[in-house]
């Protein structure tokens, strides 16, 4: 496609350093993308891969460094900027706008005018050249996370770019999906463009990349080709201690009447751009760990809601707990028969960022840890609470006092979740429980998790990650448009099948929305 | 050189202590540049707006009788604005207190003060939370904005009060003046410091903070006003019921603020006029502001603010000046408060040129 | 009886047109994802800046221009506080109509009771001369025209350009546009004071057209009515054309009303447009649905870039 400039690095960094109140998000980061390459940028959650990125497409600035764009100093100030030298960012929380058409929101992204005459028709030309089915005038709060993603890659290749960053694509995705969005992103690095690949998925990495740089704590810790090591050896060079290896015993199955049934449960979302749950039935032993696979968006976030009793049902019989019909309830009722719960959202949802610690202790445990007394909060009982949380489960904080937001994401889970532990409920709904959190701290909410079940706790485990579906559950079933498929033995349930599942239905939305070709 | 704002992650205990302070003095110098603008000699009038007001006893009287209804809103609405409710018709509330419980001081002149006065009272609580339960019904039932119905039924109530006292209430020997006749003693607020103003409002305008301030802080109720106010999802999450909160928060303010109204005109003023406040109602959400929505702040800022009532009276007094210039020191202090906030928050930065050696710019 | 139509629709008109004026601007400023609440005291800030200019210079031209300035550079104020300063939307709304209030009681304090030149009426040639139609349509002053090409104008750049397209996706996700590229505290500090530009010339229409003359508090509560008309039209140009008409219609049939000596006390009509802008937002609201989906997801949310 191009001119023999091979020997020129598409991208080289050198020195990159950024610096954010109490932490150095990058230190010193150098890193080199070379024509037609697939490369990969490697490392767990807050290693600095997002930062580093965000950087190279001028959405933030580098305190110190350089960047040499085919081997000219460059200075990017801004996104348009990094789009006119030919660099297109797909991002991991997609920057798209809801209230908008799939057209408008990729002509916002298009600097010239002349872009975007008759952009919807290239749209439709581009989306069916790569295989990724787009309506231009579609809104976008009615699509899919996948149909999101796609228009966020047309966007970019919109302008063919030169250098294509996508940031954790997958993790929307279902197996299916990703296997199609590997054969488009070979297909365009034969074509002429480079591809900076950022995951923390070490498997596909190894199956497309064919470099890496690895960050830990903001630093590059080694730069390798995947596929000559093997995922234990890219593991261990992404965190920072030895893994441990994280296999828990198979627990016996209880012949106790099942702890939770679920009976067509059926619930309106609250959210205008949320999904509804359609009769969903489930039966929950004592002492089991139920995973809920599927992608974002797909209604998990009502589940935990109508399971928390945020969204109570209109029938009792509904959701019966230990044999008390509860389906009208709201939370506290629930807590007071043995429920516990953690949402996905730490900020704002599970957790108050402007209280402290204690506060927020009560904000779940006030029913039953007996935290009130006559209308008043018994704040020794409180401050003791939270005390116990943090010793227990070694959170790193000043002490009860501290507020909420000034923990980080890790902490702040590990707070949480042994709040609803230390409550030991009979229930425990649990929804993505190590979004974002790092390794030590996913680890140590592993291990409570376990216990918990193993004490004869009965959990509902929410999670988009599959692996950690498969690490703790012992059954499983998907979620995908608001229903749930049948449940499953996790030692019985393959990938394909799971993948398949999860794109049920979604599958068949996309039909309809789909251009024909 | 350039600045920015980097948050510091979490409260900085210092500046939310120093922010009101340094608002204050911007305050000062915004408006004695105002008095300056307007040809006063701006040391003068500050001093003229600021101390002169309170240089004697009787100054000082009045500004308790100023502060009181001030104090009694502005920690109803501090309370409300901590639960995210936005009751900005406090002065509607205030109105509506006024005519309820003046409506019984009338009716029942004759009847025994033990009987009569805290019936008064009672019903000009009633009367406010009876008018801030419409925007509650609204907001709660059919999702209206409360900023938008409060503040229209504050145009509503002094509407009312105009046809009642030059209408049916209108006292017959009262040569045509749109008023109704003096309460009887029966329905008087005693005063409590002889010779002085100073009346029974004044002395329960702080133990009303004092309340309010344990009921925020240590109570149920009080927890799940301000987590509804942090965070709604939060707050559905741990089983506390929004509709309620609402419901609490305008009824508390909304009785509050008719508490202060019947205070206001069975004490300093003595019958019901269309004039029954210079907007103390509005003036009272800047005090909830200044006070950092704490009830023990309001009473501080209850005091800067009924000053600066006097203070408009001295400035038209001694230096000629309209007291508009009240309303000009009240916004001055909330924006210079709102803005001087950003520190509680976030700490300013220098930036620092880029160490990167010349390049393209876009 | 034709004589009576024609003239309440003339009066309606003007009526209406402040309301208008204020609205337009407003929507624009609320569909960046800026909640200005001070629109009352942008209003009367514009009023007296337009008396005040009128009549010092004799020229209803200059005095158009000062309150467009003043209004601009209150909401300026309020855009300094709120982007810049990241201080509470509601509450600093709150602060700009308390000093507008009493910044425009203390400029206003020499020219209470005293004339100024008035906007002349616009006659169209011809058109004007038309019975009925002519007087209604075609003989009025040069807001009430603007105020049509306005709205007009605004649901082209809106719907129609990209700038406003840009404008509308600021609303939509203020973080979604920085990650594009745009500068979203730019563009909002620029619709803010559109907004506050229109609230101006919104307060000169009642000072130079409508009442004519300067009163303290001249505004009456029409700020507040046309930051309810923006909610009522679900940000949309042409319904808030239409609301802004059934709100004057409202107003001048209550000092109609009180004019004709209708048997009802006064202080009940004068209360009637209040109560009808409750109603309004009563029967709008209970769609929650419809109001989240049309209102800007961003509005009254401030935000801060991590650079």
């Amino acid at each position: 496609m191009s001119a023999p400039q091979d020997q020129t690095p598409l991208l080289k960094l050198i020195g990159i350093t950024k610096q954010f109140p109490g932490c150095l998000a990058n230190d010193h980061v150098d890193l080199t993308v070379g024509q037609h390459q697939i490369h990969a940028l490697l490392g767990e959650n807050g290693a600095g891969k997002s930062t580093l990125v965000k950087m190279i497409y001028g959405v933030m600035k580098p305190d110190a460094g350089e960047i040499l764009w085919q081997g000219e100093r460059v200075t990017i100030a801004n996104p348009a900027f990094a789009r006119r030298l030919g660099i297109g960012m797909v991002f991991q929380h997609f920057s798209l706008f809801e209230a908008l058409t799939v057209v408008e929101n990729i002509a916002l992204g298009l600097n010239n005018k002349a872009d975007r005459i008759g952009l919807a028709d290239r749209i439709v030309e581009i989306s069916t050249r790569y295989g990724l089915p787009l309506d231009p005038a579609a809104s976008v709060h009615d699509l899919s996370v996948g149909e999101r993603q796609r228009i966020e890659i047309v966007r970019c290749l919109l302008q063919n770019p030169k250098l294509l960053i996508m940031d954790e694509p997958t993790s929307v995705l279902t197996p299916q999906e990703a296997k199609k969005l590997f054969a488009t992103l070979r297909r365009l690095a034969t074509e002429g463009c480079s591809i900076l690949y950022i995951s923390h998925k070490l498997e596909e990495i190894r199956a497309l990349c064919e470099a890496a740089t690895i960050m830990r704590l903001g630093k590059v810790v080694a730069h390798c080709t995947p596929a000559a090591h093997s995922a234990r050896e890219l593991a261990e060079l992404m965190i920072s201690a030895k893994l441990k290896p994280n296999d828990f015993a198979p627990r016996p199955i209880s012949d106790r009447p099942p702890r939770l049934i679920l009976d067509r449960l059926t619930i309106r979302s609250n959210n205008q751009f949320g999904t509804d749950l359609t009769d969903i039935s489930l039966d929950l032993a004592h002492g089991e760990i139920f995973g809920i696979a599927g992608i974002a968006g797909n209604g998990q976030s009502e589940l935990m809601e109508a399971l928390s009793g945020e969204i109570p049902s209109g029938k009792p019989e509904a959701i019966i707990l230990d044999g008390i019909k509860i389906g009208h309830e709201g939370p506290n009722e629930r807590r007071r028969l043995g429920g516990s719960f953690l949402p996905e959202e730490r900020n704002g949802h599970g957790a108050i960022g402007g209280m402290s610690l204690s506060e927020n202790g009560f904000l779940s445990g006030h029913v039953r840890g007996s935290l009130h007394r006559l209308g008043l909060i018994d704040r020794k009982r409180s401050f003791d609470f939270a005390q116990s949380i943090i010793h227990r489960f070694d959170v790193r904080t000043t002490g009860p006092a501290a507020e909420a937001r000034a923990l980080s994401g890790g902490n702040l889970q590990k707070f949480l979740v042994g709040r609803e532990v230390l409550q030991a409920p009979g229930l425990l709904v649990i929804n993505q429980p190590t979004w974002g959190v790092d390794a030590g701290s996913a680890a140590a909410i592993y291990q409570a998790i376990v216990q918990l079940a193993e004490a004869g706790t009965s959990i509902i485990l929410i999670s988009q990650d599959l692996d950690e579906i498969f690490l703790l559950c012992d059954r499983l079933a998907v979620i995908a448009g608001g229903r749930l498929s049948a449940p499953m033995r996790v030692a019985d349930a393959s990938i394909e099948r799971i993948g398949l599942l999860m794109g049920g239905t979604a599958e068949a939305r996309e039909v309809a929305h789909a251009v024909p070709v | 050189m350039q600045f920015r704002f980097e948050p510091r992650g979490e409260r900085s205990r210092l500046w939310s202590v120093a922010s009101p302070v340094l608002a204050i003095f911007v305050t000062i110098m915004a408006t004695g540049l105002i008095f300056a603008v307007l040809g006063k000699p701006p040391l003068l009038a500050v001093y003229t707006f600021l101390v002169v007001p309170i240089l004697n006893l009787a100054g000082l009287s009045a500004l308790a009788v100023k502060a009181a209804p001030l104090i009694i809103m502005g920690v109803g609405l501090s309370l409300c604005y901590r639960a995210n409710v936005w009751n900005i018709g406090a002065e509607g509330q205030f109105t509506l207190g006024a005519i309820a419980g003046g409506g019984v001081a009338l009716a029942f002149a004759n009847a025994p003060f033990w009987l009569l006065y805290p019936a008064v009272l009672l019903s000009g609580v009633a009367g406010g939370m009876a008018w801030a339960a419409i925007t509650a019904i609204l907001k709660t039932r059919f999702n209206a904005n409360e900023i938008l119905t409060s503040l229209m039924l504050t145009y509503v109530a002094q509407y009312g009060l105009i046809w009642l006292v030059t209408g049916p209430w209108r006292d017959p020997k009262g040569f045509g003046f749109p008023q109704t006749a003096l309460f009887s003693a029966s329905a008087t607020t005693p005063v409590i410091v002889p010779n002085t103003g100073i009346h029974l409002g004044c002395l329960a305008a702080p133990f009303i903070a004092l309340g309010i301030w344990l009921l925020l802080s240590r109570s149920v109720l009080g927890f799940q006003l301000r987590a509804v106010g942090l965070a709604p999802r939060a707050a559905r999450f741990a089983g506390f019921s929004e509709v309620r909160l609402i419901w609490t928060a305008m009824l508390i303010s909304g009785g509050l603020a008719g508490l202060a109204g019947i205070f206001e005109v069975t004490g300093p003023i003595g019958q019901l006029t269309t004039e029954i406040s210079p907007g103390y109602g509005f003036t009272a959400i800047i005090v909830a502001f200044l006070g950092r929505l704490h009830p023990i702040g309001v009473i501080f800022a209850g005091l800067l603010l009924a000053l600066s009532y006097l203070g408009g009276d001295a400035a038209q007094m001694n230096l000629g000046l309209p007291s508009a210039v009240t309303g000009i020191f009240q916004g001055i202090l909330l924006f210079s408060l709102l803005g001087c906030d950003i520190l509680i928050l976030y700490r300013v930065k220098r930036i620092v040129p880029l160490k990167l050696p010349a390049g393209e710019t876009a | 009886m034709i004589f009576l139509i024609v003239s309440f629709l003339v009066s309606m008109i003007s009526a209406s047109t402040p309301l208008l004026i204020a609205a337009s601007g407003e929507l624009i400023a609320e569909k960046s994802g800026v909640l200005n609440l001070g629109v009352e005291g942008m209003m009367l800030m514009g009023a007296i800046a337009a008396f005040a200019t009128a009549h010092a210079t004799g020229s209803t031209s200059l005095g158009m221009l000062a309150a467009i300035g003043a209004g601009m550079m209150m909401a300026l104020l309020f855009a300094f506080l709120t982007l810049t300063l990241l201080a509470n939307q509601i509450a600093s709304g709150l602060a700009l109509t308390i000093f507008g209030r009493g910044f425009s009681a203390l400029l206003g304090a020499g020219y209470v009771g005293i004339a100024a030149p008035t906007l002349s009426k616009l006659n169209i040639p011809i058109l004007s001369h038309l019975p009925v139609i002519g007087p209604i349509l075609f003989h009025h002053d040069v807001l009430v025209y603007g105020s049509f090409v306005m709205i007009g104008a605004i649901w082209w750049f809106l719907n129609r350009t990209h700038a406003g397209l840009i404008l509308r996706a600021v609303g939509d996700s203020h973080d979604a546009a920085h990650a594009t590229g745009y500068p979203v505290l730019r563009i909002r500090y620029a619709a803010t004071a559109f907004g506050g530009a229109m609230a101006g010339l919104a307060g000169a229409y009642l000072s130079l057209s409508y009442s004519p003359l300067w009163a303290q508090d001249m505004t009456a509560g029409r700020g507040w009515i046309a930051l309810a008309l923006v909610t009522f039209s679900a940000w949309r140009p042409l319904w808030l054309l239409f609301g802004a008409y059934l709100f004057g219609g409202i107003m001048f049939l209550s000092l109609y009303l009180q004019g004709m000596g209708v048997p009802i006390p006064a202080p009940f009509i004068s209360a009637l447009p209040y109560l009808a802008t409750v109603i309004v937002l009563v029967l709008i609201s209970r769609d929650r649905r419809r109001i989240r989906l049309n209102q800007p997801a961003c509005l009254g949310k401030s935000f801060h870039a991590a650079a």
